[in-house]
């Protein structure tokens, strides 16, 4: 121990260099298939600028995002606002910038307890089988068999119009996803000795599913976030369009589009900028997605 | 030495299949005694692996159960224990080693979590005591730099290494009885031998008493003190290794050493026991093996032979012994 304290840092950096060689090395592998494939390059730039926005939105937003001003109302793009204003003469351009925090957010929160919640439904229901997963997995069809989202608008509508109800209601939807890669996956993890091992050394069925099943199902749950992030954008901002999710002032992209949209034919900026950058959201999220799944499936990473 | 540890009666264990009902044990006796080390000896899919791990109910019910018999840890009814009795039985007092040493370990975790969770949680000891005691035991199995590979994860390890770290695990517990399953198959011979070698030493160390499970008669041989023969899902004969080895009672036991191929052996082709281990769906009557075995009474087919004590400690279930004779 005493040696141990004596080394520099730099030693230990050195350290941990050598030990994790391997590791460090399929990560720039990683990153090098990453960089040799194009859609993948416009994913990532498109998913980390606008991540880049959402974090520094209150510091590069040129307004106040609901600042009104009536003098300056449906200006067009110009100089002095980008994107042009709204009705009340709002810039669309830190509007939009405010929007990226609302959207992003909501997708990580979404994802977050969807997948959370479902992967753990999924493991107890792959790995207790039998009845335990026939009930919950029927359960979870149940859910699919809805179009996500009318599901979605029913619950949120239901629940009440407001951000927080809107994240609820597509999470809800988005559950059975997860549920039914991880039960795929703990179906097959559960077969491997190493579980039983653990079971002859006395673990109980919710330390087997906590400590075994789940961190194997990981990496697939990964990609699968990242595949969905997109369509809960979508959703999110579809709530917000009908009037259950964000309400007006807040900058949320669907909510924009939804009071823009009788404006289209005389002020086309309103609810175009918006509707751009959902689009280039979910674009971004998809087509990173689709790289992910592909560069770190081990049978096509080459 | 003669105070019992394991005492299993009458066993029977049924899997209910589609097919029909796959009887894999049938009656089975065995006894362990505290230290010692039993070997288990038969060919694939006689019933051995079934019965290791009835010991700790590990027979996944459905499709399998324990229909008959008795089980008794230190007199202690385990086939009645509670689950929560069942965990700390499993871990503590027996722990089980497992046939291939490539996937008993979880692919995700540094080999180092894995063994200081078992330590803690069976020890109820802090991380830096859990920690010490992984490097103590890792040291007592002959694993080079220890410090090093628990840092690791599985997949960095080789076989051989892997198994060893898979005993240092279930023994840094201080069980009283160890089942081992094989545990030297998927392994090549020299690291077979060293392998075996540690696990004798420190089984003979900590006065554990082992389950050894094998269809290798060397291995068997190099170890156990103590031999039981099964034969679909019976045990057809039991005695001391030096005993079973000069003076095999049953004919399967006899066709199994002949078939043990010797290096300076000048010969073309193998010998081996004519047939094949019959399926346990509908096994024949009365002595299962006799459909194979040249020396075949009358009563072989109709009456199942009961063990025969041939000489001292010397068991044998077979006609040939008994009153057929």
């Amino acid at each position: 121990m005493a040696s141990l304290t004596r080394k520099s840092s730099i030693s230990l950096f050195e350290n941990y260099r050598r030990e994790h060689a391997w590791q460090i090395r399929e990560f720039l592998f990683t990153l090098k298939l990453l960089s040799r494939n194009p859609s993948a390059v416009a994913g990532f730039v498109i998913i980390v600028s606008m991540v880049l926005i959402a974090l520094t939105a209150p510091l590069i937003a040129p307004y106040n995002p609901i600042r009104i001003s009536l003098s300056e109302r449906l200006s067009p793009p110009s100089l002095v606002h980008l994107f042009g204003t709204d009705e009340m003469g709002r810039d669309i351009l830190s509007r939009v910038m405010y929007g990226a925090r609302i959207s992003l957010r909501i997708g990580v929160l979404v994802i977050a307890i969807a997948g959370g919640l479902g992967a753990l439904i999924g493991a107890v229901a792959g790995y207790l089988g039998r009845q335990t997963d026939n009930l919950i997995m029927r359960m979870m069809d149940v859910i699919l068999s809805f179009p996500p989202l009318v599901l979605a608008m029913a619950m949120a509508a239901a629940l009440g119009p407001n951000l927080n109800n809107a994240v609820i209601a597509v999470a809800f939807v988005m559950i059975p996803k997860f549920a039914r890669m991880v039960r795929g996956e703990a179906l097959a993890v559960k077969e491997k000795q190493f579980i039983a091992a653990a079971r002859a050394s006395g673990a109980g069925n919710v330390w087997i599913i906590l400590h075994h099943i789940l961190p194997n199902c990981f990496s697939s749950v990964i990609v699968l976030a990242t595949l969905i992030l997109g369509e809960t954008i979508l959703i999110a901002a579809s709530l917000s369009f009908i009037g259950l999710g964000a309400q007006p002032p807040t900058p949320e992209w669907g909510a924009m589009i939804s009071v823009g949209r009788k404006f289209l034919m005389d002020q086309w900026w309103y609810p175009t900028f918006p509707g751009l950058f959902i689009l280039l959201t979910v674009i971004g999220f998809n087509i990173l997605g689709d790289a992910l799944r592909d560069i770190l499936d081990p049978r096509i990473r080459r | 030495m003669t105070e019992t540890l394991l005492d299993i009666s009458d066993l029977s264990v049924r899997f209910f299949t589609y097919q029909g009902i796959v009887r894999a044990l049938e009656d089975v006796n065995l006894t362990v005694s505290k230290g010692e080390v039993l070997g288990l000896v038969g060919e694939t899919g006689c019933g051995k692996s079934v019965l290791a791990r009835s010991v700790l109910r590990l027979i996944a019910d459905p499709p399998g159960k324990i229909s008959a018999g008795k089980i008794l840890f230190k007199g202690e009814d385990i086939l009645g224990a509670s689950r929560r009795r069942l965990r700390t039985i499993r871990g503590n007092e027996i722990s089980m080693i497992f046939q291939e040493p490539m996937s008993s370990l979880n692919p995700v975790f540094r080999v180092g979590n894995q063994m200081m969770e078992v330590v803690m949680l069976h020890q109820r000891v802090g991380k830096a005591e859990a920690r010490r005691i992984c490097i103590d035991m890792l040291n007592q199995v002959k694993m080079p730099d220890p410090e090093a590979v628990l840092s690791k994860y599985p997949y960095e390890l080789s076989g051989g290494m892997r198994q060893r770290a898979m005993i240092a695990m279930e023994l840094s517990c201080r069980p009283e009885l160890l089942i081992a399953d094989e545990p030297t198959t998927a392994l090549d011979v020299t690291v077979q031998a060293q392998v075996l070698t540690i696990l004798e030493e420190l089984t003979r160390r900590q006065g554990v008493s082992v389950l050894f499970i094998s269809h290798d008669l060397g291995v068997i041989a190099q170890i156990c003190e103590r031999v039981a023969v099964m034969y679909a899902g019976r045990i057809v004969e039991i005695a001391p290794a030096r005993k079973l080895f000069s003076n095999p009672g049953h004919p399967y036991t006899r066709g199994l050493l002949r078939a043990v191929p010797l290096v300076d052996e000048e010969r073309e082709t193998l010998n081996v026991v004519p047939g094949v281990v019959p399926g346990l769906i509908d096994p024949p009557r009365g002595c299962r093996f006799h459909p194979r075995c040249a020396e075949m009474l009358e009563a072989c087919g109709r009456i199942v032979p009961g063990p025969v004590e041939v000489e001292p400690d010397h068991h044998v279930a077979c006609h040939l012994w008994g009153s057929g004779r």
